[in-house]
């Protein structure tokens, strides 16, 4: 009987591995489809799906993706959209958390939702989509409100946090955890046609800045609402971030804030 | 004093993008935000020359005052 390594060898397509043997070679040696995804990586080679990707990211890098966990505190507008982008780059743990179901009024924005899924768990439906993007990954549901009490038991092991939360106290109970466990987040927030991303890393204090002035009383999205596109805009900055923040590619958003107005078409870099 | 006041988002509506804008000397960013009449519920981020502040401080003449409404949806 061969080897995983003589598998691998002989269904290569260059350095490739297809979906189709990688299902195979989870039956073949009793692992399971992350497992054998893990092993294709650590014989240097590449899992077809993410060819594109290589590009902009190396084998290496994409190997670190695929070991990195990201926690991603709301499933609903920016939530949805995140753990698509966070499942289809390859990050190999993502832990969605969400006390919500969908409601009727979700239909306008939020990706995982669709009639059939009302009164559905937003954070297992998460579970139930990442499962078939890519059932190599590992996605935690949890369906709690993330608040200073359970937060740090929610993302403890988290390599990046990304704030896809619809209130200002949950974004300062985020602040306060990611700054006692040192873990960098990516933060997000959204109203009507307006939108705002930034990257704070432990001892930067942008939450603080962002929100001083409000109490926990709803923003301007109360009123304005959120349209189907300003959620997924602001969503893919915030996996951009992620991606850097785990590749080591580029520049983040750090001591600064990315303003968005789909309205203007305008965006405007704003230092911290 | 001349000072230029810059408004974002929803804090356009009504009134302007930018504006020089006149002012007694020593006025502060909190009696700015009530003459323009900005909801104080709504308001976000404040700089004064690109750089972070707090409402009680005093405009000198030539500074540039940024105004952001509070974003918190998701």
């Amino acid at each position: 009987m061969s080897t995983l390594e003589e598998y691998f060898a002989a269904k290569a397509s260059g350095d490739l591995i297809s979906w189709k043997f990688q299902v195979e070679a989870a039956a073949k040696f009793s692992m399971s489809l992350g497992e054998v995804e893990e092993a294709i990586f650590s014989a240097g080679l590449l899992p077809a799906r993410y060819q594109r990707n290589r590009k902009m990211l190396s084998t290496e890098q994409q190997h670190k993706l695929f070991r990195s966990c990201v926690a991603v505190i709301g499933c609903g507008g920016l939530g949805g959209y995140v753990i698509e982008q966070l499942a289809r780059l390859g990050v190999g743990k993502i832990i969605a958390i969400d006390p919500d179901v969908f409601e009727e009024h979700n239909l306008n924005r939020q990706l995982l939702s669709s009639p059939r899924l009302l009164g559905a768990s937003k954070a297992e439906t998460a579970r139930s989509r990442v499962n078939d993007i890519n059932p190599a990954l590992n996605l935690v549901a949890i369906q709690e409100a993330f608040d200073s009490d359970n937060g740090a038991d929610l993302v403890a092991g988290a390599d990046v946090v990304v704030d896809a939360v619809d209130n200002v106290a949950a974004r300062k109970a985020l602040d306060e955890v990611c700054q006692r466990l040192g873990i960098p987040l990516v933060h997000g927030a959204i109203a009507g046609w307006y939108g705002h991303v930034s990257t704070q890393y432990p001892g930067d204090e942008i939450i603080g800045k962002l929100y001083g002035n409000a109490d926990d009383a709803p923003g301007v999205e109360k009123h304005l609402g959120n349209p189907s596109f300003t959620p997924g805009a602001a969503a893919s900055f915030e996996v951009a971030e992620v991606c850097k923040i785990l590749s080591g590619e580029g520049e983040l958003l750090r001591n600064r804030k990315l303003h968005i107005d789909l309205l203007a078409m305008e965006t405007e870099d704003v230092p911290f | 004093m001349t000072v230029t006041v810059k408004l974002f988002a929803t804090f356009r509506e009504g009134r302007f993008k930018e504006e020089r804008r006149s002012y007694p000397d020593q006025m502060t960013i909190g009696q700015i935000i009530e003459e323009l009449e900005l909801p104080k519920a709504e308001l976000g981020a404040i700089l004064l020359n690109s750089r972070h502040v707090e409402k009680d401080v005093a405009m000198q003449d030539g500074d540039t005052l940024s105004i952001f409404p509070l974003v918190g949806g998701g």
